[in-house]
């Protein structure tokens, strides 16, 4: 680590401790549909506070309404941080009621759960100017280069806000965490398992650090 | 000549333009079925305003959104950009087009390679 970037981490963490005491973080958990964002809400409310945060499914947009747990302290090598966690409806760019279908829903019912997944997407929009930070969740089977990871990312580093990308399901045989890290090698990655809990420590570390 | 429209915007165009235009104007133009090519990357702002956009005109069964593919922003800011805030330069060409015609099938740092299909 260079000098300068030690001296500025070091007074920026001064100037945290002096002036941010106490401050409640209000962190984002982002990322596209079927990630993994509400297991890993789940995950990290259940461990801290022993309650979920929302249902899971593998149709995609079973989030469809940002949900917000208020007051997490997360405990991690001897520290702890507070957060307001929002877990937040999967960004997309489209919503076909026939992919819905195609899960075995009636037509009705993926007409009316397309309708709930734009206002869904357009809230998890909206939130991004209330959040001091997010968690960017990508499935590590998938190409991680889609537009809703790049605007995510382009909007944290516009603001000059803190990110953490979490490589989900390294449980399944087809992750390829180290794609992720190539594909956005400018901020700090961590793979993990939100449904098996494989290296969720080191992710709270991450945290800690990251968002503290 | 039976075909897809395809428009090239310049980025000199898109400089004159402000966001509600352009936005207006690349969901006008998707809609319509074309595939839009932009020189000049969106912002991140400007994309987020893109995707609250296109929620908002998706119908079934007539509408079911918007392809958009970029390349990522240059990931190299030297510190005394950051200590500016200087936001990261993500002047990348990008391409847009309907969901139904245009599939992407593979994208790295440099690369895009998308198939366009008529309607």
């Amino acid at each position: 680590m260079g000098i300068i970037k030690k001296i500025r981490k070091n007074l920026s963490s001064a100037f945290n401790k002096i002036f941010k005491r106490g401050k409640l973080h209000r962190i984002g958990i982002y990322g596209p549909p079927n990630a993994g964002k509400t297991t890993l809400a789940n995950r990290i409310v259940r461990d801290f506070t022993g309650d979920v945060v929302g249902s899971v499914s593998d149709i995609p947009h079973e989030t469809r309404r940002a949900h917000r747990r208020e007051g997490v302290t997360i405990e991690s090598n001897g520290s702890s941080i507070t957060l307001d966690i929002v877990d937040t409806p999967g960004l997309a760019t489209k919503i076909d009621f026939q992919d819905f279908m195609a899960k075995g829903l009636s037509e009705d019912e993926s007409r009316r759960r397309a309708k709930e997944a734009t206002e869904g997407v357009i809230e998890a929009v909206r939130w991004l100017e209330d959040l001091e930070g997010v968690i960017l969740v990508m499935d590590a089977t998938e190409d991680p280069f889609t537009q809703v990871n790049v605007t995510v990312i382009g909007n944290m580093e516009a603001r000059n806000l803190p990110l953490l990308i979490v490589a989900n399901k390294i449980d399944l045989d087809d992750s390829m965490p180290s794609r992720i890290k190539s594909a956005f090698p400018q901020h700090p990655m961590v793979p993990i398992s939100a449904l098996t809990g494989d290296n969720i420590d080191v992710m709270y570390d991450k945290i800690a650090e990251h968002f503290g | 000549m039976k075909g897809i429209q395809m428009d090239l915007i310049s980025s000199d165009k898109l400089e004159r333009l402000s966001s509600v235009e352009k936005i207006r104007m690349i969901l006008d133009s998707v809609e319509d079925g074309k595939i839009i090519v932009l020189e000049r990357g969106l912002t991140p702002q400007e994309e987020t305003k893109l995707i609250e956009a296109t929620m908002t005109k998706i119908t079934p069964g007539e509408f079911a959104g918007i392809e958009i593919e970029s390349y990522p922003g240059a990931v190299h800011q030297s510190w005394f950009d950051k200590l500016r805030k200087k936001p990261v330069d993500r002047a990348r060409l990008t391409v847009i087009g309907p969901a139904d015609q245009l599939k992407m099938l593979k994208r790295d740092r440099d690369v895009i390679s998308a198939m366009v299909s008529a309607r």
